[in-house]
C-alpha cells in the first residue's frame, strides 16, 4: 500500500510539449507509471512518443481515464491548468510550476475547498510511490520500495535523505514533495494523517526548513494523533536571519519561525530529529520494527 | 520584495491612505533643505528595508533644519545595522495622541489573507500579542468574496467609536494595496491618531510577492533604489540565488533546502559558510562556471564546497562546468567536490580524469563537509 499514487494512478501531463513537461513525462513512462495523455492547446491530434495530445483536460480524461494530473506549464498558465483539473474533477493534482504568484494560488487554495481534488504543489518535485509509479521529477533510480513513508519541503534535499535511507536497503512506501510554496495543496498534517491511515507505511520521515510554522502545526498533530513514529530533519539552522519585516507575522504564528524553534517543538511532540541527512537515515534504521 | 518605507508610503497614499508630509532625502544637504520646506522640526528616518529602526537610532526626532542635517549625515556615513543605506526619510512631525496597530498578510496556514488591527501599537506589538491577545482583533478575508463592510465593523468593533470609520477607511486601503499591487504583506505600525482627530500612517511595511512582479513592472523599477553589492548583482543576473555571510567555506549547491543542510553541516564541522549560492535546478555547466567565479570573488573564502544531488541537474554537466571554470580563474582555495544522482558516475570519472590539483573529490555529503571545513581552517590558521 501506498498514498496518492500507485499502480492504477493514470496521469494527464499539462504542457507535454515543452521541454520539460516532455522529457519528465517520457521518464515518468518508462519508470513505469501509465502516462495516458497530454494537454497542450492547439495541438490535439497530436502525440508524443505514442502519448496522445489533447486540447483539455476533459477531453483527455473522457479519452483515455485520466485519474492524475501532472502540470508543467509556465507559471502565468499554471493556476488555469489547475482550475481545469478540478473541473475535470481529476482526484489528484500535481502541479511542478515554480514561480506562480502567490495570491494567484490563494483563489486556487479557495475554490479548491470542499471539492475533491487533492492538490500536490506547486513548486515542488511531485510524488513517487517506489516500484509502482513516479509522477513528477524525484529521480526513480534512488528510491527503493518499502515502508517508510517521507513528506518534504524541499527538493534535492529530499533526494539527499531518500538516497541515504535506500544506501542502507531501507525502502519507501511513498516519498511525496510537498513544495515549497506559503500556499500550497497537501501539507505535513495530510501527508502525515494519510500515511498514519495507510497499512504500507510503519514509519514516517518529515523535512522541513526554517520560514512558516508549518513543522509547528505538524508536531501538535503529531502529539494528539500519530501512533506510529516520526523522524524528522529541518534545514537552516545557520542560515542567515532573514530581514524579518514587520510583526504580522509572528504575531499570527506565535513562532519565530527558526530551525531551532521547529525541531524544539518537533522534539517536544515525540518526533527523533537528526542533525544531519545521515543521521536522519541511522534514526530511522534504529526506529523500524 | 520588501520596499522602503517611503516607497510604501507612496503606495498608500495612491490607495487612498493617509500619511504624513515627508520627502526623500540621499545627501545632508538634502535632508536639510527637506526639513526647512517642512517647516523646520522635522522627523529623519533612515531607509533600510529592515524592522527595529525606532529602537536601534534609525529615528530621530529633530528641531531644526541644520540637526536634520547632522542626523542624515550620521545615518548615510554609519548605516544601519550592517546594512549600507543610501537615502533617508525627512518627514513632518506631528502631534500624537494615541496609537494603533493595523496589517493584512497573506496567512499561510489557511491560505487567505488574515487582517489584524490593534487598540495600542508600537515597538511591543508582539509582547502584546502574547500577554493579551483579545487586544488585537482578527479577521480572515476570503479571496473569492474579498474584502466586506462586516469584515471592517468586527476588526473596528473594539475602538471608541469616533475611530471606527477612519480606521476602517485604512483597512479598506491597505486591502486594496494588498490585492492591486500583489503584496503579501501591508503593515502599519504605528498608525497614529493625532491631536487634531486625524488618523495618519506613520510607518509603512509592504512585502511584494516576487513571483508577481511580471505584472507590476513599476514596482520592479522601485529595486533601483536598493543598494546592491556588485557580486550578488552578477549572481542574479545569471539567475543563481546568491547571500554574502561571514564564513570562510565558499558554498555551492543545488536546492535551496540542501544548500542550507550543506550550511548547517559545514557549522557542525567547525567552519562557517561564506555564502548561501543555489544554482537551482537543471545547472548548466555555464551556471556552474559562473557559480565559482562568484564564490571565489568573496577574498574571505578559504575553501569551496561543491554540492550536487542531480535530478534534473546532470554531474557530468557540473563536472565540465567546473572544470571550464577552472580554466578562466585560478584559484588559490581547494574545491572539495561532492556528486551524487543523475550522472554522478560519469561526472566523478570526468573529474578523475583532468587530475585537477585544486579539485578534493569526496563521497558524501558529511564528508564533503569535513573536509571543506579542515581545508579552510587550515589555511585560515596559516
Amino acid at each position: 500500500m501506498t498514498i496518492l499514487v500507485d499502480e492504477g494512478t493514470r496521469v494527464v501531463v499539462s504542457g507535454i510539449t515543452g521541454r520539460e513537461g516532455r522529457f519528465h513525462a517520457l521518464r515518468n513512462r518508462a519508470y513505469g507509471t501509465q502516462v495516458v495523455a497530454g494537454v497542450t492547446p492547439g495541438k490535439a491530434g497530436q502525440d508524443v512518443e505514442g502519448i496522445p495530445v489533447f486540447d483539455t483536460i476533459a477531453d483527455a480524461v473522457e479519452a483515455t481515464g485520466a485519474n492524475t494530473s501532472l502540470i508543467f506549464v509556465p507559471p502565468r498558465f499554471a493556476t488555469e491548468a489547475i482550475y481545469e483539473a478540478a473541473d475535470a474533477e481529476l482526484p489528484l493534482i500535481v502541479c511542478i510550476t515554480e514561480g506562480i504568484p502567490v495570491r494567484d494560488m490563494a483563489r486556487v487554495a479557495s475554490y479548491l475547498r470542499g471539492k475533491p481534488s487533492v492538490l500536490v504543489g506547486p513548486n515542488c518535485p511531485g510524488v513517487i510511490s517506489p516500484g509502482r509509479a513516479n509522477v513528477g521529477i524525484i529521480p526513480g533510480e534512488i528510491c527503493i520500495p518499502g515502508r517508510v513513508g517521507l513528506v518534504s519541503r524541499s527538493g534535492t534535499l529530499t533526494y539527499q535523505i531518500v538516497h541515504e535511507l535506500t544506501q542502507r536497503g531501507i525502502g519507501q512506501s511513498t516519498c511525496v514533495g510537498m513544495g515549497g510554496d506559503p500556499v500550497h495543496g497537501v501539507g505535513f498534517l495530510e501527508a502525515l494523517e494519510a500515511f498514519e491511515a495507510d497499512p504500507g507505511t510503519d514509519l514516517v520521515v518529515m523535512i522541513g526548513e526554517i520560514g512558516g510554522d508549518d513543522e509547528e502545526r505538524a508536531a501538535a498533530y503529531i502529539a494528539e494523533r500519530m501512533t506510529k513514529p516520526v523522524v524528522g530533519y529541518i534545514a537552516g539552522f545557520t542560515a542567515p536571519p532573514g530581514k524579518r519585516m514587520g510583526h504580522a507575522g509572528a504575531i499570527v504564528t506565535g513562532s519565530r519561525g527558526t530551525a531551532q524553534a521547529k525541531a524544539e517543538a518537533l522534539e517536544g511532540a515525540g518526533v527523533r530529529v537528526g542533525r544531519t541527512p545521515t543521521e536522519v537515515a541511522d534514526l530511522v534504521a534504529a526506529a523500524l520494527p | 520584495m520588501d520596499l522602503y518605507e517611503h516607497q510604501g508610503k507612496e503606495l498608500f497614499a495612491k490607495h487612498g491612505i493617509p500619511v504624513p508630509r515627508g520627502i526623500v532625502a540621499e545627501g545632508p544637504e538634502a535632508a536639510r533643505a527637506a526639513a526647512e520646506a517642512l517647516g523646520g522640526p522635522a522627523v529623519v528616518k533612515v531607509q533600510v528595508q529592515a524592522g527595529g529602526r525606532g529602537k536601534g537610532g534609525g529615528v530621530v526626532l529633530v528641531d531644526s533644519p541644520e540637526e536634520a542635517e547632522a542626523a542624515a549625515e550620521r545615518m548615510l556615513r554609519e548605516g544601519f545595522q550592517g546594512r549600507r543605506v543610501n537615502r533617508v526619510l525627512v518627514e513632518e512631525r506631528l502631534p500624537i495622541a494615541r496609537e494603533l496597530y493595523a496589517a493584512i498578510l497573506l496567512d499561510r496556514s489557511t491560505g487567505t489573507d488574515l487582517a489584524m488591527v490593534s487598540v495600542e501599537g508600537g515597538v511591543d506589538i508582539e509582547e502584546l500579542a502574547r500577554e493579551r491577545p483579545e487586544a488585537i482583533r482578527r479577521q480572515h478575508i476570503d479571496p473569492e468574496i474579498g474584502l466586506h463592510p462586516y469584515h471592517l465593523r468586527r476588526l473596528t468593533g473594539a475602538l471608541p467609536n469616533e475611530l471606527r470609520d477612519l480606521v476602517g477607511n485604512v483597512v479598506a486601503g491597505l486591502y486594496e494595496v494588498l490585492t492591486t499591487e500583489d503584496a503579501t504583506l501591508v503593515e502599519v505600525n504605528p498608525l497614529v491618531v493625532l491631536t487634531d482627530g486625524r488618523v495618519l500612517a506613520l510607518d509603512a511595511k509592504v512585502t511584494i510577492d516576487d513571483n508577481a512582479l511580471y505584472r507590476h513592472p513599476e514596482i520592479e523599477m522601485l529595486r533601483s533604489a536598493f543598494p546592491i553589492d556588485p557580486v550578488e548583482f552578477r549572481a542574479r543576473e545569471a539567475g543563481l540565488q546568491y547571500v554574502k555571510l561571514d564564513g570562510r567555506v565558499g558554498i555551492i549547491g543545488n536546492g535551496a533546502g540542501l544548500v542550507m543542510s550543506t550550511l548547517d553541516l559545514v557549522h557542525q564541522a567547525g567552519a562557517d559558510a561564506a555564502n548561501f549560492l543555489d544554482v537551482g535546478g537543471g545547472a548548466s555547466a555555464d551556471a556552474i562556471a559562473t557559480s565559482l567565479e562568484v564564490v571565489l570573488s568573496d577574498p574571505a573564502v578559504r575553501s569551496v564546497l561543491v554540492n550536487i544531488f542531480g535530478g534534473i541537474t546532470r554531474c557530468d554537466l557540473v563536472a565540465r562546468g567546473l572544470l571550464e571554470a577552472l580554466e578562466r580563474v585560478q584559484p588559490t582555495v581547494r574545491i572539495v567536490v561532492r556528486l551524487d544522482g543523475t550522472n554522478a558516475e560519469e561526472g566523478r570519472r570526468i573529474l578523475r580524469e583532468a587530475g585537477h590539483p585544486m579539485i578534493v573529490p569526496a563521497e558524501t555529503m558529511l564528508e564533503a563537509a569535513r573536509v571543506a571545513a579542515e581545508l579552510a581552517n587550515a589555511e585560515a590558521a596559516r
